[in-house]
């Protein structure tokens, strides 16, 4: 795992490189070999004899040779390389088949840009490419070779822990410590690095840029894994940083280079690429590379990831749709599309404060010719989280005794103090009266028997739940923002709970639901997981938070939920756990190892968002019944109007303005309720644009919403209607990448002799600020309160008639 | 009500509006009216209609027929359930408004069809079948307190009548003892205006509830042997028929004399002849018959007449508790006489049709039955 800012205290081994690291070394696994040793019987022992004798008194019997002595065996007996034994358990660590590999490859090295970028304070922006580097093989293989490249404009790696950090297995920064990381264990990257070295012989090619006025580092080496040791190939300084090749590798990069928004020198001042060649196989859909880049954007809506594709995906076994339907495919016209993707650029790179939108807006995921742009959302970092102590409810004995034996001076009074969260002075002083010593006493006078009575003081003693200020949740906003970025729905609700404890340490569990539009209805819910910012691609079923989804009652939020599974539905679910530890089941880290107290969290964090859901299912249903009810009146009201005009000559038009005022007025109850429950937000809060953590985005609702859609006037109108009403059309135009995605232009009627706004049905929205009332007549008519929605992360007054009539 | 096309030429279209008509053509023009002003007022625009429900019939017990009570509807246009009918009821009224102004009349078949049209920008009718269409004009008949035939609208030609009597007919002069087997189709129209009797020898009108019955008593002559007038009414008389009866039984003082079935449906066509209809309560003043009396056929017959267990056909689930309603009606309930017919259906557990006389030979019904029930005055009032 990357430890960029980890103390150089470790020795750095330079022996000499250890040979051929072929594709399948076997060399280090020869020990392993003792029992089948060739010829065991060779070297003669006592034991050796007598079966030999008795072998020839009883032919028949063929009793077990003594094959080997303590001696002999101790003669085998040796460490095992941490290297060595992740080499032979690389499935472990995530590397169990070619396609995984590939994922976890590009999964930890992102993992550690982002931490590195977040420690140092900079907005990450980070390339991930992978290269196809047998590009023409047969259509049907299975697994390729590729070079995978993560750059990012973190801080820099200092020349003298570079071997550490790529060539070490269990080396970092972020094992020791209680602090909020992507990265826990310092296994990731060089066990990459590992893989690609096994699979491919060949070295890591790293370059880092820690200074912004000195050249960079451009080093290749290799990991030794007897001795767990990186063994440097080339170390030379450059001033290819970010490595201009990547530049050159499709027409995207290339097109995108020209427009200052791949690999941009000004966006990459210092930073960090690592290139790793390995044996993968390359294929989208469930828990692929491009899956966990749109996840990870979601839970990291600060980062702007860009993404080059290999040119071919490996033979197919089977694929899965994608989660974010229509994006691909849907290339945005080049000249425009990502250019005018706000927030999508931070030129300003580190430090500067990028060139501010004044409002920022969610922005969608765009794709130029093969690259793909996930930009960035929002414009600040996750706030900087603190280190912690451990909390006393969270050790053991075996820990706190070493935690003694560490101290090993001072008194047990400060040692209490000053090594757990949570335990002032005054607890300190009770805890060791109770323990049956003084203040005074010494901590290497502690026998094992004090220990425990002080454990168990510390276990019952009545203690403040540990500090939270280590957590750095994604928020509310952020969730909505990023689930606006990458899901297309049309309900939006996120919740985040606060800080709870498990076994001594904080965590927080946020939970988003995104709900309706393109999600596919009649399907099981997709569930997404977060662990500290990182998505979760397999094990699903292992995991709390899992679990947390199938125990929640979603049939209470008007939704199908067949038992024992998820609800089913046109809803994504998502789940992130934030913890100074999160407990994974395993060192591939896929899945949340399911404590009591994780799972009820969780599952509180769902009820929220599904009630938040429920109450707008209801209201959705509400809505079209009421919709339903204004358009039978308004069906009739022409009708009414001219069988008047017939018997008494009243002028229809007036009548039919009059009642369609009156079934405006009566229909617009049902608005009114919105906008009590704050559906429909306000100006302000629109800029922060989730308050309560709802976002509803009225466009997506299904046409069938407005029953009986009226086509355009003009072949039988109930009287004489002028031509401007009979043009006023709407015309639904989705575009895919502006800032108002989901936007409804209207056509309006050139003339404006209209007397009257028989105007589009459904939920044509208006994008201009102001309506504008298009004839005299509506003018004078009482205006219905102006409603506003939000739109792409804008608000837009959305025009009221249209709706009704 | 009708349902079929009926061409027959109404009311002479040749001449001016006359009074009756002036005055309906106010009463429309107030509808809407009222409803413009509403709706440019703001107010939210509404329709009286007299409620015709069974819960709004009170039984004139003086009279000896239905009226309409006070109670009225309000049909709203914002009310889910009534918007159609509003929008329907108001363009009835434009219908009739044209009908009066070009002096036509036409069948409610055809008024359903000149209303029938799709609503502007939708597919879906005004008015998709006739059934809803025949209600909204009684509706508009009941609002407006006009009759069927001032708003312009007549029904089609039900009923047949034979007997010794002369009428002139829109200027023709009908001899209804010369109408051969067939009879006189008694037109939907049937007011003072239309129809005039020239000449009557009649001593009574006999009434039977459908063409085949008549069919036997006019094969028989039965109307010449026994100076009577003789009518069907085809099941259920329509109102064209019940006016014809009421003006005989008032302007000639004739008796009405009905044969029925031995069923709940004959005895509620008895009822309806006798006292109105509570559908048409507003108009039973002009359609009752209280001197009616029912002849039978009678619980009674099957016994004293001796006859064949095939007359029978017993009595369904339906029937029984159409019988139960029938004799919990109030113009039934004080009548003792009534009350014990019904109970006897009840007990014998069957029905009986005038037909089922023919058990006791063909004309049975025509030559013995009718004339010796005549004779002894023995009828239901």
């Amino acid at each position: 795992m990357s430890t960029l800012f980890a103390p150089a205290s470790q020795p750095v081994s330079l022996a000499p490189y250890a040979g051929d690291m072929s594709p399948k070394p076997r060399k280090a696994t020869e020990n392993s070999l003792a029992l089948m040793d060739p010829a065991p019987g060779e070297r003669a022992t006592p034991a050796g004899s007598i079966s030999r004798s008795r072998t020839d008194s009883l032919p028949i019997a063929n009793p077990p040779r003594q094959r080997a002595t303590a001696e002999t065996m101790a003669t085998k007996q040796r460490d095992i390389s941490v290297s060595e034994f992740f080499a032979k358990n690389r499935h472990l660590l995530g590397f169990d088949n070619p396609r995984k590999a590939l994922l976890t490859t590009v999964k930890e090295a992102v993992d550690n840009s982002l931490d590195a970028c977040e420690e140092a304070g900079i907005l990450p922006d980070i390339t991930v490419a992978i290269e196809d580097l047998q590009p023409d093989r047969p259509a049907a293989t299975k697994s390729s070779r590729y070079r995978i490249t993560i750059v990012d404009n973190g801080p820099g790696i200092v020349r003298k822990q570079v071997e550490n950090i790529f060539g070490r297995l269990l080396y970092g920064s972020k094992f020791h410590r209680l602090k909020m990381s992507r990265g826990q264990q310092g296994i990731g990257i060089s066990a990459a690095g590992m893989y690609g070295l096994i699979t491919t012989g060949k070295p890591m090619v790293i370059h880092t840029k820690p200074k912004a006025t000195a050249p960079a580092h451009h080093i290749e080496l290799a990991m030794n894994t007897k001795t767990n040791r990186a063994e440097v190939t080339v170390d030379i300084e450059t001033d290819d940083f970010p490595v201009r090749r990547l530049r050159d590798l499709s027409s995207g990069t290339r097109e995108l280079t020209a427009q200052g928004q791949f690999l941009a020198d000004e966006a990459y001042v210092t930073g960090t690429s690592v290139s790793i060649e390995l044996e993968g196989r390359y294929q989208r859909g469930r828990g692929s590379v491009d899956e966990f880049l749109e996840l990870s954007a979601i839970a990291n809506p600060h980062a702007r990831i860009v993404f080059v594709p290999p040119t071919r995906e490996s033979g197919a076994e089977e694929d899965e749709a994608p989660l974010l339907k229509g994006k691909r495919g849907g290339a945005v016209p080049s000249s425009t599309g990502v250019g005018t993707t706000p927030g999508g650029i931070d030129p300003g790179g580190k430090g500067v404060p990028p060139v501010q939108h004044p409002t920022p807006q969610p922005s969608q995921t765009t794709e130029l010719r093969g690259v793909t742009i996930f930009p960035r959302a929002v414009e600040e970092l996750p706030p900087e989280t603190k280190e912690i102590q451990p909390h006393p409810r969270g050790i053991e004995l075996g820990i706190l005794l070493q935690m003694l034996r560490d101290k090993g001076e001072g008194s047990l009074y400060n040692f209490l103090q000053e090594q757990f969260s949570r335990v002032s002075s005054s607890t300190a002083a009770d805890i060791v009266k109770r323990a049956g010593v003084t203040t005074r006493t010494r901590v290497n006078d502690v026998d094992h028997a004090l220990a425990e009575k002080l454990f168990k003081q510390l276990q019952d003693a009545k203690l403040p739940p540990p500090p939270t200020d280590c957590l750095a949740p994604i928020g509310v906003r952020q969730l909505l923002a990023g689930m606006l970025k990458g899901v297309r729905a049309e309900f939006y609700a996120a919740s985040s709970r606060e800080a709870a404890v498990y076994r001594g340490r904080p965590f927080q569990i946020e939970a988003a639901i995104a709900y309706g539009g393109e999600l596919p209805a009649d399907e099981p819910s997709r569930v997404i997981r977060f662990a500290n910012r990182v998505p979760l691609l397999y094990q699903q079923s292992a995991c709390s938070s899992f679990k947390a989804v199938l125990d929640t009652n979603w049939k209470n939020y008007d939704l199908q939920q067949p038992r024992g599974s998820a609800p089913v539905g046109p809803l994504v679910i998502l789940i992130h756990m934030a913890s100074v530890w999160v407990p994974f089941t395993s060192e591939s880290k896929e899945a949340i190892a399911d404590y009591d107290e994780i799972r009820k969290e969780m599952k509180l964090a769902l009820m929220e968002c599904g009630r938040k859901l429920g109450t707008y299912v209801r209201k959705r249903q509400k809505m079209r019944r009421e919709a339903e009810r204004r358009d039978v009146f308004e069906r009739y009201i022409g009708e009414i109007a001219k069988a008047i005009n017939d018997i008494n000559g009243t002028d229809p038009k007036k009548v039919y303005e009059a009642l369609l005022e009156q079934a405006r007025a009566r229909t617009a109850i049902a608005d009114a309720e919105l906008d009590e429950d704050g559906r429909v937000r306000k100006q302000e809060q629109a800029e922060a644009s989730d308050e309560d953590g709802v976002i509803i985005i009225p466009a997506s609702f299904p046409q069938s919403m407005a029953p009986h859609h009226r086509p355009p006037l003009g072949d039988a109108p109930p009287f004489e209607l002028s031509n401007a009403e009979a043009a006023a059309i709407e015309v639904n135009a989705r575009r895919g990448s502006d800032e108002d995605d989901l936007s409804t232009t209207r056509v309006s009627p050139a003339k404006k002799s209209a007397t009257q706004p028989l105007a589009p049905k459904g939920n044509a929205r208006n994008k201009q600020p102001g309506r504008q009332s298009p004839s005299p007549a509506k003018s004078t008519a009482p205006k219905p309160k102006p409603k506003l929605r939000l739109v792409g992360g804008k608000l837009v007054p959305v025009d009221n008639g249209p709706q009704l009539f | 009500m009708a349902k079929k096309i009926s061409t027959k030429p109404g009311l002479p279209s040749k001449g001016r509006p006359t009074a009756r008509d002036a005055a309906t053509q106010k009463k429309l023009v107030g509808l809407a009216d009222t409803v413009a002003r509403n709706a440019l007022a703001g107010k939210e625009p509404v329709i009286h209609v007299p409620t015709r429900s069974k819960s709004n019939t009170i039984w004139n017990k003086k009279r000896g027929i239905l009226e309409i009570g006070d109670a009225k509807q309000e049909r709203q246009l914002f009310n889910l359930n009534q918007a159609k009918q509003f929008m329907q009821t108001m363009i009835h009224a434009s219908t009739i408004k044209d009908l009066i102004e070009l002096q036509k009349t036409a069948s409610l078949r055809s008024v359903f069809y000149k209303a029938k049209h799709t609503v502007a920008g939708t597919k879906e009718n005004t008015f998709d079948t006739q059934d809803e269409s025949d209600p909204i004009l009684e509706d508009l008949e009941v609002s407006l307190g006009a009759l069927r035939e001032e708003l312009h609208i007549f029904a089609e030609n039900r009923g047949t009548l034979v007997g010794n009597l002369t009428v002139i007919d829109r200027g023709d002069e009908i001899n209804a003892r010369k109408q051969g087997s067939g009879g006189w189709g008694i037109p939907s129209i049937v007011e003072p205006d239309a129809i005039q009797f020239k000449k009557c020898e009649a001593k009574f009108v006999l009434h039977v509830e459908k063409g085949t019955v008549w069919n036997r008593f006019n094969e028989d002559r039965f109307w010449e042997k026994n100076n009577c007038i003789l009518t069907h009414g085809a099941g259920q008389p329509p109102r064209g028929c019940r006016r014809l009866l009421q003006r005989l039984n008032q302007e000639l003082g004739l008796p009405i004399i009905c044969l029925l079935d031995c069923d709940p449906w004959g005895h509620y066509i008895y009822s309806v002849i006798k006292q109105g209809s509570i559908s048409l309560a507003f108009e039973s003043s002009r359609l009752a018959i209280p001197e009616a009396k029912f002849l039978g056929i009678r619980a009674k017959d099957y016994r004293e007449l001796h006859l064949p267990e095939a007359a029978r056909i017993d009595l369904s689930d339906n029937d029984i508790k159409r019988a139960n309603e029938i004799a919990a009606y109030p113009w039934f309930e004080e009548n003792r006489r009534w009350q014990s017919e019904i109970r006897q259906m009840l007990d014998n557990g069957f029905k009986m049709e005038v037909e089922a006389l023919i058990g006791r030979g063909i004309s049975f019904v025509t030559e013995t039955y009718v004339p010796e029930r005549l004779a002894r005055k023995d009828w239901l009032e």
